[in-house]
């Protein structure tokens, strides 16, 4: 039951939070962009993404692994006490 | 791992997934175009670069006042992470900087003080990887000092003269750019929980290993 709640929470809270904003000052949209422009940014914006996609796939790895080396001496350790 | 820790885990690598599809659906801004886009990863980086420093600060607090020994894993934990964060950050800003500005770097308040709290907690890590005996006690006055850095880059934007965008940037985005924002920040933020989680995990798992190291050598 809590996990829905959290979960419902997770999908509703970005839609609630931006609910009450102001009209843009300093952000502009727009639909369309230069195509010369767009080729440009996309290396940039690949690179930023695909850093921090790896960087967070290799860190929950490197946690990962350290934990299960820990928590297979914390058994060899309390299987020895007994 | 605990079920809620995989449950939120999941959840995470789920929204993960999905961000790509809802940035990609966010319009352009008028004078950075399509790279502006950056934004939705660089900035929740940048705020849970913030938050690991602040809960690495108050976790040492505990660990240095009230002899909480816990909560120097905790602060170990919240350490790591505002390194993972801080790279995140400082890699994805020149990436936008690039392109916007002109210049990979500028040397101005908000850039060089967020350089200086990511270098903080790379000296802490070092510090408590190498410094012996001692050294969970003067990173724990490290991470405790680094709250007045996180203060000062948060204002920074708004008291300086700066090129980078003020946090009033924030409240007023268009509402097309700001449900992404809020997904990704939502999504930034379990991921934040989870992995200190994990790794604070593996900082108590630890300590027991070495309680019961010791026990067994007395």
């Amino acid at each position: 039951m809590r996990m829905l709640l959290m979960c419902a929470w997770l999908l509703i809270a970005p839609v609630m939070a931006h609910a009450q904003s102001q009209p843009p000052k300093d952000f502009v949209a727009v639909d369309e962009t230069a195509p010369g422009e767009q080729i440009a940014a996309m290396p940039l914006i690949a690179s930023a993404y695909g850093f921090i996609w790896v960087g967070v796939l290799v860190y929950v790895w490197s946690i990962g692994r350290r934990l299960q080396k820990v928590e297979g001496e914390l058994a060899e350790l309390e299987s020895r006490k007994k | 791992m605990t079920r809620t820790t995989l449950y939120m885990l999941a959840l995470t690598a789920g929204m993960f997934a999905v961000a790509p599809f809802i940035i990609n659906a966010a319009p352009n801004e008028a004078t950075m175009g399509l790279v502006y886009k950056i934004y939705f990863f660089h900035m929740p980086s940048a705020w849970m670069f913030l938050i690991a420093a602040i809960t690495s600060g108050i976790a040492s607090a505990r660990f240095l006042f009230f002899k909480k020994q816990s909560a120097d894993g905790w602060a170990l934990a919240a350490a790591e992470l505002a390194v993972l964060f801080g790279a995140f950050t400082l890699v994805s800003g020149p990436l936008w900087a690039r392109k916007a500005w002109g210049v990979w770097w500028q040397w101005d308040p908000r850039l060089t003080s967020s350089l200086v709290l990511f270098l903080m907690f790379v000296a802490y890590l070092l510090l408590r990887r190498f410094g012996g005996p001692g050294s969970d006690k003067l990173g724990a006055g490290m991470a405790i000092f680094s709250i007045a850095n996180v203060i000062f880059v948060y204002v920074s934007v708004n008291y300086w003269r700066t090129i980078h965008p003020p946090t009033s940037v924030v409240p007023t985005l268009p509402v097309e750019m700001g449900i992404p924002l809020w997904f990704c920040v939502t999504a930034f933020t379990l991921l934040f929980i989870v992995l200190l989680r994990l790794r604070a995990r593996l900082e108590h798992q630890r300590a027991r290993v070495e309680a019961l190291f010791l026990a067994e050598e007395s």
